[in-house]
């Protein structure tokens, strides 16, 4: 995986729908760190993660990369992101699912068996998304994790419906993807890993 | 490339499942030409004057029912957030996504449209004509759909909306399609009105996966 050094926010400020979500917050993340994002309900914690994967525009301010010269890939190659939405089609079986995602990623041919490896989906593998309880469906979503190399991994709320072995594959997947050098930014209400920074927006707002 | 592929291959197996596609498209098709004799009345030489205009409408609104789920369906469960991670541009991703829509909610009326033919008086030899208007049409109508699909993403029960924008975008297209059959039924010449037809296929292609993509980021922030 071609890692990035760094990854910076640079006095991000945002505005939706005429609100100021959060102002001037920067932050930087090294490789190989994760950093948690923390905050109450609406403080911004997933307009935050959108912004760094480039599907929102900041108001102001920027997300930096740290590439080496001459790199010159967007975000769109370098993030991965985990939403709210699963983005599980009922009609697809769960390895159709991560074999589009592959194509449409950018993964190599048997990145799709590693994540269902990964992930511990292969007794499932062969299951329609519509018969996947919440907790399968979520662990699909985060196997997308694995179908393209990817050094930045947005997530959001990734232990929803999670129970506690799953919980503890997203843990052990998170590890090995900080061990090869990526880098994390989880928002979430409870600590996951324990080595994370934490960033509470709830703070920022009020400051 | 791989990504394009990848996504056409996915919608339209996903349209073939569902039944979005492939058969009821061309099932709603099928039933609006079957009703027509029924309205109109079984005088073949009245169905014969009506027939080319009734075809291409029939064709239109089987598309148009098939258009609110173009974009809507991967506004809602977050899968066009991903798609729009994907390296390929999003142009690309709205081409694959027209492509996969014209494969499965066209494909089968230009293959088994002529078939309806004597349905309405028309004679065997306007079969491949009408094969032919279709095929050179159609496709217009899936990308100048997919603007309107595009523009309506996000909006609550869409599809009402996506009507009254493409309709009115959709009257040339009617016109040059019935008016190449009618052509080619009275035994005039047809290929100027077919050519004209292709055209806008080709001038739809030009512009539509700009404007779809445009009208999808800015529906999407």
């Amino acid at each position: 995986m071609k890692t990035v050094s760094s990854l910076t926010a640079d006095r991000l400020t945002v505005i939706r729908g005429g609100r100021l979500v959060f102002r001037d917050i920067s932050w930087t993340a090294e490789s190989g760190s994760v950093l948690a994002v923390h905050g109450r309900n609406g403080a911004g914690k997933s307009t935050l993660l959108r912004c760094v994967a480039g599907l929102l525009e900041p108001a102001s301010g920027r997300v930096h990369f740290g590439l080496p010269r001459g790199d010159e890939r967007e975000a769109s190659a370098l993030v991965h992101y985990v939403g709210h939405h699963d983005a599980v089609k009922a009609a697809l079986s769960v390895r159709e699912t991560l074999q589009a995602w592959r194509r449409v990623l950018g993964g190599s041919a048997q990145q799709v068996d590693m994540a269902l490896a990964k992930w511990q989906l292969l007794p499932i593998a062969e299951l329609p998304g519509q018969y996947l309880s919440a907790g399968q469906r979520r662990r699909v979503a985060l196997a997308r994790l694995s179908v393209a190399d990817r050094p930045v991994w947005l997530l959001d709320e990734p232990s929803a419906a999670l129970d506690q072995a799953a919980r503890a594959i997203l843990l052990d997947n998170g590890e090995a993807h900080l061990r090869a050098g990526g880098i994390i930014l989880a928002a979430s209400h409870e600590p996951l890993w324990p080595q994370a920074r934490v960033l509470d927006l709830s703070l920022q707002a009020a400051a | 490339m791989r990504a394009f592929w990848g996504l056409v291959w996915r919608d339209t197996v996903l349209a073939a499942r569902i039944g979005g596609g492939f058969g009821l498209g061309f099932g709603f098709f099928a039933l609006v030409i079957a009703l027509v004799p029924l309205g109109v009345g079984p005088d073949p030489e009245t169905l014969r004057q009506a027939a080319p205009g009734l075809l291409w409408l029939a064709a239109i609104l089987s598309v148009l029912i098939s258009l609110d789920r173009l974009f809507q369906a991967d506004f809602e469960d977050g899968t066009l957030d991903i798609l729009r991670l994907s390296p390929m541009p999003l142009e690309l991703m709205v081409l694959a996504k027209v492509l996969a829509h014209w494969l499965t909610a066209c494909l089968p009326l230009v293959l088994a449209g002529p078939l309806l033919c004597p349905i309405l008086g028309l004679p065997v030899e306007a079969m491949v004509p009408t094969g032919l208007t279709l095929l050179a049409g159609t496709p217009a109508l899936s990308l100048i759909g997919a603007i309107g699909a595009a523009l309506s993403v996000g909006v609550r029960r869409g599809g009402l909306l996506i009507a009254a924008i493409c309709l009115p975008l959709f009257a040339p297209t009617l016109i040059f399609g019935a008016g190449a059959l009618k052509a080619a039924v009275d035994g005039t010449e047809m290929l100027t009105p077919l050519v004209l037809l292709a055209a806008q296929s080709l001038f739809a292609l030009a512009i539509a996966p700009w404007a779809a993509a445009g009208a999808l980021r800015v529906n999407m922030t």
